[in-house]
């Protein structure tokens, strides 16, 4: 066994460190008695105060709830539908069309959907970023779904079969109820997606609809304000709580093996 | 026989039909459409002119493609926008090698957690994470008062760290680390330890084994983080926007301006498909060559 050398050890955490520094930077300053985000001068929760005051940003987190709400529940079963399928049957569109979304990047689908909203004289809002957020989680539900459906015993369903049940009661008595923690899991996953979402969201809400991401933008292009770390420590915790969830559900979705 | 087996396609279709429908409607005919809109004339007003014309003539032209690759600054805007994307998937490939190796070497038991402490910034929002390197790269931050009283010992004049191509790149490297750490750990977990061992034996020190062994044996994990990391770094508009400076413009903010700004649709759309096509011809021979890696056995001996 070749142990890890220290200087593997020093790479390593230099990386982690890399990584964490800058979130823990923006959480600690959210508490900071300091316009400025520069040195830390004293601990208020003041600008926690201001967040829940400020109307825009409780507007924006609602459209954000919303839309997410609306987008993971449409997605999940559709999502789930496209994970049982691919597993299920040899398709050859269904996983192109599942998979490049999540390959390409992302203005693709958010240039594309713009100029598909504007020609059906749709008004670009929260409906149009709805559809938009479905189109971009089918995938994430549907590999989830797979990946639960590859470590399921086949023989239980053709016992389901031979005992007379119909491929719907198959489905509804003995696949879903073994997939289901696959399917809360893509749920939340496609939540967590929908709610973190800028690009495609900043290209199909047009001028009068924001979300919290959007809301976020428009800040800090005017200024550095601690309100946005305020606002974003929330976001990071809500997001980590969901994806525990998520992760206990369905212990194979951070693994790559 | 017969009406088992229509059953079964007809439950073919119920289950993939929806998701099918969905997808064809809402990415596969707006990609088309942006194809199509890639061969038009911009509207008066934004958008498209009339598909038909006053007198009759149908609106279709070059036009846009002409005006990318006969105005140099578009060219030299995506050229831009290649380089800044190697040199992040260069940066993460350096920084995640030791990650994904020492993650690969320790325990089972702690290897699901390192990972998931990998994974977990990137669960965090996009903008955050961009809004975090305002904050240190500020001019009011230790980090740059520290370098630009470094710099002033040595007699130079103070840089700004924020708003500049320096930010940008940190930036993207910082986005896209995890991407590149995952697959190199998928493929440095399955490596044969005593491969290593027998190197050992034979007198190969740790650079040896490293770069005629573990390095060799890893590059279809780096080839998959290479994409991963590139694809979606030679698309970003958000970081240079926001971290960069003037001369930061790369080609997904030049869609972005053809869309919101302009208006101009044809050229946006001929933008667009330049970085599909770029991308997807990465995507490509990452696959290939990976594949010819395979073919090949590994080339332990290379």
């Amino acid at each position: 066994m070749h142990r890890p050398s220290p200087w593997l050890w020093v790479a390593a955490i230099a990386a982690y460190a890399f990584l964490y520094v800058p979130l823990v930077i923006v959480v600690v300053y959210s508490f900071n008695d300091s316009r400025l985000n520069a040195e830390w001068v004293g601990f208020m929760l003041d600008w926690y105060r201001k967040l829940f005051a400020n109307e825009e940003m409780l507007r924006a987190a609602g459209n954000s709830l919303l839309i997410g709400l609306v987008a993971s529940a449409v997605s999940t079963v559709l999502g789930t539908m496209a994970g049982v399928a691919m597993s299920r049957y040899r398709l050859r569109l269904l996983p192109v069309l599942v998979l490049t979304p999540i390959a390409i990047p992302e203005i693709l689908m958010g240039v594309s959907l713009l100029i598909f909203f504007v020609l059906l004289n749709l008004t670009l809002g929260l409906v149009s970023v709805a559809l938009a957020h479905i189109a971009f989680c089918i995938g994430f539900v549907a590999i989830v779904v797979r990946a639960r459906l590859a470590g399921m015993d086949e023989s239980l369903t053709e016992a389901a079969r031979d005992c007379g049940a119909t491929p719907w009661q198959t489905f509804r008595y003995v696949t879903l109820p073994l997939i289901m923690p696959g399917v809360i899991a893509g749920a939340l996953m496609a939540f967590t997606l929908s709610i973190d979402d800028f690009v495609i969201t900043f290209f199909t809400a047009g001028a009068g609809t924001v979300t919290l991401p959007l809301q976020i933008y428009s800040m800090i292009k005017i200024a550095v304000t601690p309100e946005v770390n305020a606002v974003s420590t929330l976001l990071m915790l809500l997001t980590l709580l969901l994806i525990i969830v998520a992760s206990r559900l369905s212990p194979n979705l951070f693994r790559s093996d | 026989m017969t009406s088992s087996r229509t059953a079964g396609s007809r439950g073919k279709w119920l289950v993939s039909g929806p998701p099918l429908l969905y997808l064809i409607i809402f990415f596969a005919i707006p990609t088309l459409i942006m194809l199509a809109a890639s061969f038009r004339t911009p509207g008066e007003f934004g958008g498209l002119a009339p598909l038909v014309d006053e007198t009759g003539k149908l609106d279709v032209n070059l036009e846009s493609y002409a005006r990318f690759f006969t105005e140099p600054v578009y060219f030299e805007v995506f050229l831009k926008s290649v380089v800044y994307a190697l040199v992040t998937t260069f940066c993460c490939l350096l920084l995640a090698y030791p990650l994904a190796t020492l993650i690969a070497r320790s325990a089972q038991r702690y290897r699901d957690l390192l990972l998931l402490l990998v994974i977990l910034p990137f669960w965090s929002n996009f903008l955050i994470r961009v809004y975090a390197w305002m904050i240190i790269l500020g001019p009011n931050a230790a980090l740059a008062k520290g370098v630009n009283g470094v710099l002033g010992l040595v007699g130079i004049a103070p840089v700004p760290l924020l708003f500049s191509s320096f930010a940008v790149l940190v930036c993207l490297v910082y986005v896209h680390l995890p991407f590149m750490v995952l697959p190199l750990y998928a493929n440095l977990e399955k490596h044969d330890q005593a491969l290593l061992d027998a190197a050992q034996d034979l007198g190969a020190n740790a650079w040896q084994r490293f770069w005629r062994i573990t390095f060799p044996l890893s590059l279809p994990g780096v080839y998959a983080g290479a994409a991963l990391v590139f694809i979606p770094a030679l698309g970003i508009f958000a970081i240079p926007d926001i971290l960069g400076g003037p001369n930061d413009t790369l080609i997904g903010n030049l869609i972005k301006q053809q869309f919101l700004e302009t208006r101009d649709w044809p050229f946006g759309s001929v933008l667009s498909i330049v970085l599909t096509l770029a991308a997807l011809a990465l995507a490509g021979i990452a696959a290939w060559v990976a594949k010819r890696h395979a073919d090949a056995g590994g080339t332990i001996d290379a």
